[in-house]
């Protein structure tokens, strides 16, 4: 079976699928809420991390608190990039939780620019998860 | 139908959850490399001023800091001061401070604000909306089996996600109890010790006495003991009265045989939440020889000496308080 997505429905439970290669039949595992809080408090990732920790991960993504508590700080040796965005995928971007859009868009501008695409469209998106193998993104 | 155990499962454990709580710790560990020492302020009673003790610490450091060097000011990373603050249900040291948000996210993590006198601050305070409580974003049901360590949690990434820099006294303001400072431990192996705030009644004696006990236990030094709230000095003229009776700071100091390092009198002049006049030294605000010996890297903390003010006062009992309050 090959792990296919991970799914966090919002109700304190935690889901995960998987499929055949061969036959596309698939399956899911469905934790109890109990347990993927319990593990979701230690603040690790369940499958393992697929990218670094961002600052504050944990307490960003737990307490309810003001939406301007954190701004992102000047980028000071960040170079210019002449990577653009289109529309569509700015809206797409805007679906990614607000504590790790910063990075997830770097994400994607840097693995734009080292293939010479100039606009970042849905397309590019889908095609950046799949090289870099980031699955839920 | 066979079954395996988890230890016969072939192929690697990709969450590597044990790998992942690890490096949370070697995460700390190298925050604080540049962080000279990490002091608790603590006690087992609730609403004696830690906090207030805690800011006016910070601050005295600081300018104690910053009278040393050329040029003067508490410089970023060269002999800062930081106040991480602990009572994340209750915060206030950052508003005493007069350090306000929004806390900047950079590559290497999250900029502490800069309160007064330069000091670097990190709180709760600074994440939640006006007036509102400390609110988890998590379900409703079983909150208790989760909410202490989203607590911890919390407490770990204020300690390795905050860019500190270099300081020389990181300050711990910690809620009331006994247990944050045995958790605080187990994220700070090195921690320099632990400065007790009480109040003098009897009431806060035994409750932080039982602190004190916890703490001793856990092998934590204890610094010393602020005992706030000592008198009342009235608005207009300064004159002391008292407040409360008992002598708990003295008496603590006995019981644990360690300095009392200071008494502060309830000094109307706060207003709004800011504390426009703090403790001063030498004079009947309080003394604060751990900003005598933070100044110098050479003197440990847990070798205050106390001042001769207090070595009388100590000596007499308490009955002879000249230069202290």
């Amino acid at each position: 079976m090959t792990f296919e997505e991970r799914k966090q429905p919002g109700d304190g439970t935690f889901a995960a699928s998987f499929s055949c290669p061969t036959c596309g039949r698939r399956v899911a595992m469905l934790a109890n809420p109990m347990e993927s809080q319990l593990v979701g408090a230690l603040g690790v990732k369940i499958g393992g991390r697929t990218l670094d920790k961002q600052p504050m991960e944990l307490t960003r993504s737990s307490i309810v608190g003001r939406d301007d508590a954190f701004v992102d700080a000047p980028a000071h040796t960040t170079k210019p990039s002449s990577v653009r965005w289109s529309r569509a995928g700015e809206e797409r971007l805007s679906n990614v939780p607000k504590f790790v859009r910063g990075m997830v868009k770097k994400i994607y501008r840097e693995w734009a620019a080292e293939r010479g695409i100039e606009e970042i469209t849905p397309a590019v998106m889908d095609e950046a998860r799949a090289d870099m193998g980031l699955e839920g993104m | 139908m066979s079954f395996r155990t988890y230890h016969e499962v072939a192929g690697t454990d990709r969450s590597d959850l044990m790998s992942q709580v690890l490096a949370q710790r070697d995460l700390v560990a190298k925050r604080l490399e540049s962080v000279r020492r990490v002091v608790a302020v603590m006690s087992g009673k609730g609403g004696v001023g830690k906090s207030y003790v805690t800011a006016a610490v910070a601050s005295a450091a600081a300018q104690a800091f910053a009278d040393g060097k050329a040029g003067g000011g508490a410089v970023r990373g060269v002999g800062g001061v930081g106040v991480l603050d602990a009572d994340l249900r209750s915060p206030t040291v950052a508003r005493l401070l007069g350090a306000t948000g929004p806390l900047r996210v950079g590559e290497d993590g999250v900029e502490p604000v800069v309160g007064r006198g330069g000091v670097l601050v990190v709180s709760t305070d600074l994440l939640l909306d006006e007036g509102q409580p400390l609110k988890w974003n998590e379900p409703d049901h079983e909150r208790f089996v989760w909410r202490g360590l989203l607590e911890a949690g919390t407490l770990r990434e204020f300690l390795s996600d905050v860019v500190w820099g270099r300081l020389d006294l990181l300050l711990i303001d910690l809620p009331p109890g006994a247990d944050g400072v045995i958790d605080l431990l187990e994220l700070v192996p090195n921690l320099a010790g632990a400065l007790i705030v009480t109040i003098p009644s009897e009431e806060s004696r035994r409750s932080v006495a039982r602190t004190m006990r916890s703490a001793t236990n856990a092998g934590i030094p204890i610094l010393g003991v602020v005992e706030n709230m000592s008198g009342y000095l009235c608005a207009s003229c300064d004159t002391p009265g008292s407040l409360f009776e008992g002598d708990a700071g003295a008496d603590l100091a006995r019981e644990f045989d360690v300095p009392l390092i200071g008494r502060i009198p309830f000094a109307p002049g706060g207003r709004g939440g800011r504390i426009r006049r703090w403790p001063r030294q030498p004079s009947r605000y309080g003394t604060w020889s751990t900003c005598a010996s933070v100044r110098s890297h050479e003197v440990p903390l847990h070798r205050l000496r106390q001042t001769d003010d207090l070595r009388r006062a100590e000596a007499t009992g308490g009955r002879d308080l000249r230069g202290v309050i």
